[in-house]
């Protein structure tokens, strides 16, 4: 690729463009009726899926339910939504229980405080999503933010009730343990598979490997059944670590053990002349591997590392066997109230629009970054 | 062109061995390169030239004799390490310039985090000697973006902004197409006419006859004959030396 550009610059040579297809038209031509059988694949298919799309807008939108009315006590009457069941959605449930789905049993008039949370994790991940923030300031941001969700859940301070975390649920309680569990797993993650591919320092390499291959050898269940039920028989008496920190700590050692075998994967793909050269020009271990060797192997496994922080996200889920309450169970949590007890449908799909968002988030966006750094790094 | 050699050693080995397993590619190397020396060395593939050169900076660990930079002996201590490799600049094969940095970053890097040097003065010392090695037009651009004799010529200014004492050069042409051979050969010679002490192995043999004060030949991990390149190629003493000059006289 490199001659021709100077070949180019030398000696101008007439250049002729690839043929290309009009427009719309002959794209569809080639591609969904070049021959009958083609033809009649794209008519069957289409007509198939028209039938399902124009079902589905009848259910969810034209024959659904919005709102239903209550008896004097509070009480929801679900009649006119169990006489449409099958037809139209009742999405009634949803403006119902939806502050029981999003923020679980934490007290009703301090909810703001959950969604603010919420809003502080997206613009958090925004913020960091944006390259021109990528500098030290972003490490303090992070710092700050994650400060101002500790005091804002627990309060305590300015005037703020305490709530315990017992009381939290919902959406922060996923956001808080994907985020928390991904941000220290990540760098854990790093240091080690660095200290796994170590040659000078056995013992680190040891203890790495032995670390890795505990950790993946067992589910993540049961990490957390360790975390909550052995754990705590192995303090001393008195002390007591809070649940919710035990079971973070459990997600955040177990991402850590993937996520390792992810970045030793880059740290393998990159030429051993890279690393060669930097030791050449005298750069020291940590400026080599943070200037040189990071930067490179990182961006090597871009896909396979937001494949992991995805399934970590959704595997957030799992805190509900040791009786933490995510979004995913705080959804099961208001199907259990009895007028509601049959439209778990509407429900689960309210919870897996919810779940599609951060993941297609997450992956669109890794996409562009893909895209992004593989620009100036054409070899 | 010949220059006076002064009597100070810059680079000192002394009854240098090494194994890969059970494979012994360093045989008692024993080689003093004065200051301000050109030494070229040459030999058939697998003689271990790279290896010899590769443990004057310690990529490669020799595990008998003794290596000496100047007065500074190469040992496990990093110290001593950290100070050779800051005076002794290396030029590789394959260039290995860091794809992910533009030119002008890549030869600041070390200047900044190793000597360091303000930022601004690290791009100016930078761009003196893009300019020298004939591209500063190029500072902005990525490596990807550079035919394989401009890289290499970043890679030798690279190595120069550390302003080391000694350079080496580990067969810095091999990897080129054949017409950007020459745009890297002269980049070489004019260092060399700076009086910088150079170790380069090769097989480009007008440049040793140009360049070199001495070659030396390598085979199977031993210097077998060493002298001034008129010596060494018109009038070779042994046998394997004799053979190795018609093969890759055959081959030009």
């Amino acid at each position: 690729m490199s001659m021709t550009s100077s070949v180019a610059r030398s000696l101008p040579v007439p250049s002729r463009r690839a043929p290309a297809g009009a427009g719309a038209l002959a794209w569809l031509k080639t591609n969904l009726f070049a021959t009958w059988i083609s033809t009649a694949v794209t008519l069957a298919l289409g007509y198939v899926i028209l039938r399902i799309v124009l079902a589905l807008i009848d259910w969810a939108l034209l024959n659904a339910i919005w709102t239903v009315p209550y008896s004097a006590n509070g009480i929801a009457q679900t009649a006119v939504c169990q006489a449409v069941k099958g037809v139209g959605a009742c999405w009634a449930v949803i403006a119902d229980k939806y502050r029981l789905i999003l923020f679980g049993r934490y007290p009703y008039d301090e909810q703001w405080r959950p969604a603010i949370v919420v809003l502080i994790f997206i613009g958090l991940y925004a913020v960091s999503a944006m390259r021109r923030f990528w500098r030290k300031e972003l490490v303090l941001i992070w710092v700050g933010a994650l400060a101002v969700v500790g005091v804002l859940m627990w309060g305590g301070v300015f005037r703020l009730p305490v709530v315990t975390d017992d009381q939290w649920g919902g959406l922060p309680i996923t956001l808080i343990l994907a985020t928390f569990g991904l941000a220290f797993g990540f760098p854990l993650a790093v240091l080690v598979a660095l200290g796994r591919r170590s040659t000078h320092l056995p013992a680190v390499k040891t203890l790495c490997v032995v670390y890795v291959e505990l950790i993946r050898g067992v589910p993540l269940i049961s990490v957390l059944f360790m975390a909550s039920v052995m754990f705590p028989l192995f303090m001393p008496a008195g002390v007591n670590i809070d649940k919710l920190l035990r079971a973070q700590i459990a997600i955040i050692l177990f991402a850590a053990a993937y996520l390792a075998e992810v970045v030793r994967g880059g740290l393998q793909a990159l030429p051993k002349g890279q690393a060669e050269a930097a030791d050449a020009l005298g750069l020291s271990y940590w400026k080599k591997t943070g200037f040189i060797v990071l930067p490179q192997a990182l961006r090597l496994v871009i896909p396979p590392l937001v494949n992991t922080f995805i399934g970590f996200f959704k595997d957030t889920s799992l805190v509900l066997i040791i009786g933490l309450f995510d979004l995913l169970t705080m959804g099961k949590v208001a199907l259990s109230d009895p007028p509601w007890q049959s439209f778990s449908t509407e429900v689960y799909i309210t919870l897996a629009l919810i779940y599609i968002a951060f993941c297609f988030a997450m992956s669109r966006y890794s996409r562009g970054l893909e895209r992004e750094l593989g620009a100036s790094q054409r070899r | 062109m010949s220059q006076t050699v002064t009597g100070k050693a810059a680079i000192t080995l002394d009854k240098v061995n090494k194994w890969y397993g059970a494979l012994h590619v360093l045989r008692d190397i024993s080689l003093t390169i004065g200051e301000r020396e050109r030494v070229v060395v040459c030999g058939p593939s697998g003689s271990g030239k790279s290896t010899m050169i590769r443990c004057i900076n310690r990529l490669e660990t020799h595990q008998a004799g003794r290596i000496f930079v100047e007065e500074t002996e190469l040992t496990d201590d990093t110290r001593a390490l950290d100070t050779i490799r800051r005076e002794v600049g290396m030029v590789f094969q394959s260039f290995n310039l860091f794809p992910h940095l533009t030119i002008l970053e890549n030869c600041t890097l070390a200047p900044i985090w190793v000597r360091k040097m303000p930022k601004a003065q690290a791009e100016e010392l930078a761009m003196t000697y893009l300019e020298r090695v004939k591209i500063p037009e190029q500072a902005k651009k990525y490596p990807g973006q550079l035919s394989g004799g401009q890289q290499q010529r970043v890679a030798i200014a690279r190595a120069l902004c550390m302003q080391p004492k000694v350079m080496l050069f580990d067969e810095p042409t091999s990897a080129l197409d054949p017409e950007m051979i020459k745009e890297v050969l002269d980049t070489m010679i004019g260092l060399a006419e700076s009086g910088m002490t150079m170790v380069c192995v090769t097989h480009e043999m007008g440049f040793a006859r140009q360049v070199a004060h001495r070659v030396v030949f390598m085979d199977r991990g031993e210097i077998v004959e060493s002298g001034p390149p008129g010596q060494i190629f018109e009038n070779p003493q042994t046998d394997r030396l004799k053979l190795f000059l018609s093969q890759i006289l055959r081959g030009h």
